[in-house]
């Protein structure tokens, strides 16, 4: 029996011992520096807000934080959708003045790997730029960084919230170079095939509530048009 | 008088009975169980990481007809009302939920924004979708879908702007992602007003033909 009750305890200590050691492995850093970021493309950059309240509307299945907003819109309850999150936000220029409307539909991957540390989300962004045009912004995000360094950390706050300063880029494919694919509706845009990323600063999130101060930005690269003298 | 033993001595009494050598041979027994219990906790709890999905999606059984010329048509539907998610048009006080803060017109025009959620010909309920569309755009008017289905993909269509005789609007894949990347296709908008399917007052019916690549069927 004692070697049982042993057995027992060194399984205990084991699981928790990995689980330590998967929460603070230094080879899962999240990616800090946008791949854009030494590109030869113009790039253009949009900002909103990550807060769902400070949204235009924000659904889910009901039960998971953040809770759906505006009160009264519809939830995604049925089991093909219920991992679905739909987040409508106005986009921000570099100036912060308007500048068009995203419609961002987020479900979780079934290439989630959380022992390669990636937890991963097929998204795609729906947006409108008055007076420039419509494309579709298609990429998967790696939410384990956020998890690790906010979530769970307000998780295991006393007061259930966490501060501090977290910064990251969630897009992590599909193409190569962990881009997203960008592919031009209408308006300028119309034959467009380019790249993004989008990122994540979060300064406070609570875990009853969700995000309480967040920020996201896109940044979508422009690929310059050669003229006769170039 | 002699007092009786207590437990401790009595334990006492049970440890003498072993030698040193044997004592120490139990406590490492007993010491090896518990390391190896720890290695066994670390590698199973690793196991169970690696090995148990984390995410697994229901998924709907697609209804799909092949076509005599190529490729396959599938059928999908929403209905009104009760499948609108979000109506936001500048200017209109019954936006769609209540008390959504809809951009004005000085900044979005006439766009007017629609998000779904999207059923199979049975009725079961396999994505979202989202329509944008606006007539006096300045850089040219457009209608455009984008249908998102978590377990295989989205697709994003560009609606003609005049719909047929009939009422049927034509479409073409503009792009695709997952399942859909390496797709062609066309798809067809109707509006049905004559729906008798209890508190349904109309339906969006999308009719989706796809190819593969170099015409094989997908």
């Amino acid at each position: 029996m004692k070697y049982l009750v042993s057995l027992f305890v060194g399984l205990l200590v084991g699981a928790v011992l990995f689980a330590v050691g998967f929460y603070y492995n230094p080879f899962m850093n999240q990616t800090m520096i946008s791949p854009l970021a030494v590109t030869n493309e113009r790039v253009i950059d949009f900002s909103f807000s990550a807060v769902p309240e400070e949204g235009i509307l924000y659904t889910n299945n009901g039960e998971s934080v953040p809770l759906p907003h505006p009160r009264r819109v519809a939830k995604l309850l049925e089991p093909a959708v219920s991992d679905t999150r739909i987040f409508v936000t106005q986009l921000q220029d570099g100036s912060g003045d308007f500048a068009g409307i995203g419609i961002k539909f987020s479900s979780e991957s079934e290439q989630t790997r959380l022992f390669k540390g990636e937890a991963l989300a097929n998204s795609v962004w729906h947006i409108y730029l008055p007076g420039k045009g419509t494309l579709l912004l298609d990429q998967a995000e790696n939410y384990w960084p956020y998890i690790r360094e906010v979530r769970i950390p307000a998780k295991l706050s006393s007061g259930d919230n966490w501060r501090g300063a977290f910064h990251g880029i969630m897009t992590s494919g599909p193409s190569a170079l962990g881009t997203a694919r960008v592919s031009g509706g209408s308006g300028f845009f119309a034959t467009l095939e380019s790249e993004a990323v989008e990122s994540l600063t979060a300064r406070g999130y609570s875990a009853m509530q969700g995000p309480v101060s967040m920020t996201g930005t896109l940044t979508i690269t422009l690929p310059r048009v050669e003229t006769a003298g170039e | 008088m002699v007092s009786r033993p207590s437990n401790l001595t009595k334990l006492g009494y049970q440890f003498c009975r072993y030698s040193r050598q044997q004592l120490r041979e139990r406590v490492s027994r007993l010491f090896k169980t518990f390391i190896f219990g720890i290695f066994l906790g670390a590698f199973g709890a690793g196991a169970l990481l690696y090995f148990a999905p984390a995410v697994n999606l229901h998924r709907e059984r697609s209804l799909i007809s092949v076509q005599p010329n190529g490729g396959n048509i599938e059928r999908f539907q929403i209905n009104l009302p009760r499948d609108r998610i979000l109506v936001g048009l500048a200017g209109v006080e019954d936006s769609i939920p209540a008390e959504l803060d809809w951009p004005g017109k000085e900044q979005l025009g006439d766009m007017q924004a629609e998000a779904f959620i999207v059923r199979n010909e049975n009725n079961a309920v396999v994505g979202v979708a989202s329509r944008l569309a606006s007539s006096t755009e300045e850089t040219g008017p457009f209608i455009e879908w984008v249908v998102h289905f978590p377990a295989r993909g989205t697709m994003y269509v560009q609606m003609d702007l005049m719909p047929a005789a009939d009422g049927v609007r034509d479409g073409v894949l503009r792009a695709g992602t997952r399942d859909f990347l390496p797709l062609t296709g066309s798809i067809r908008e109707q509006f049905v007003s004559e729906v008798e399917d209890g508190d349904v007052q109309g339906r969006i019916v999308l009719e989706v033909g796809l190819n593969g690549p170099l015409g094989d069927e997908v």
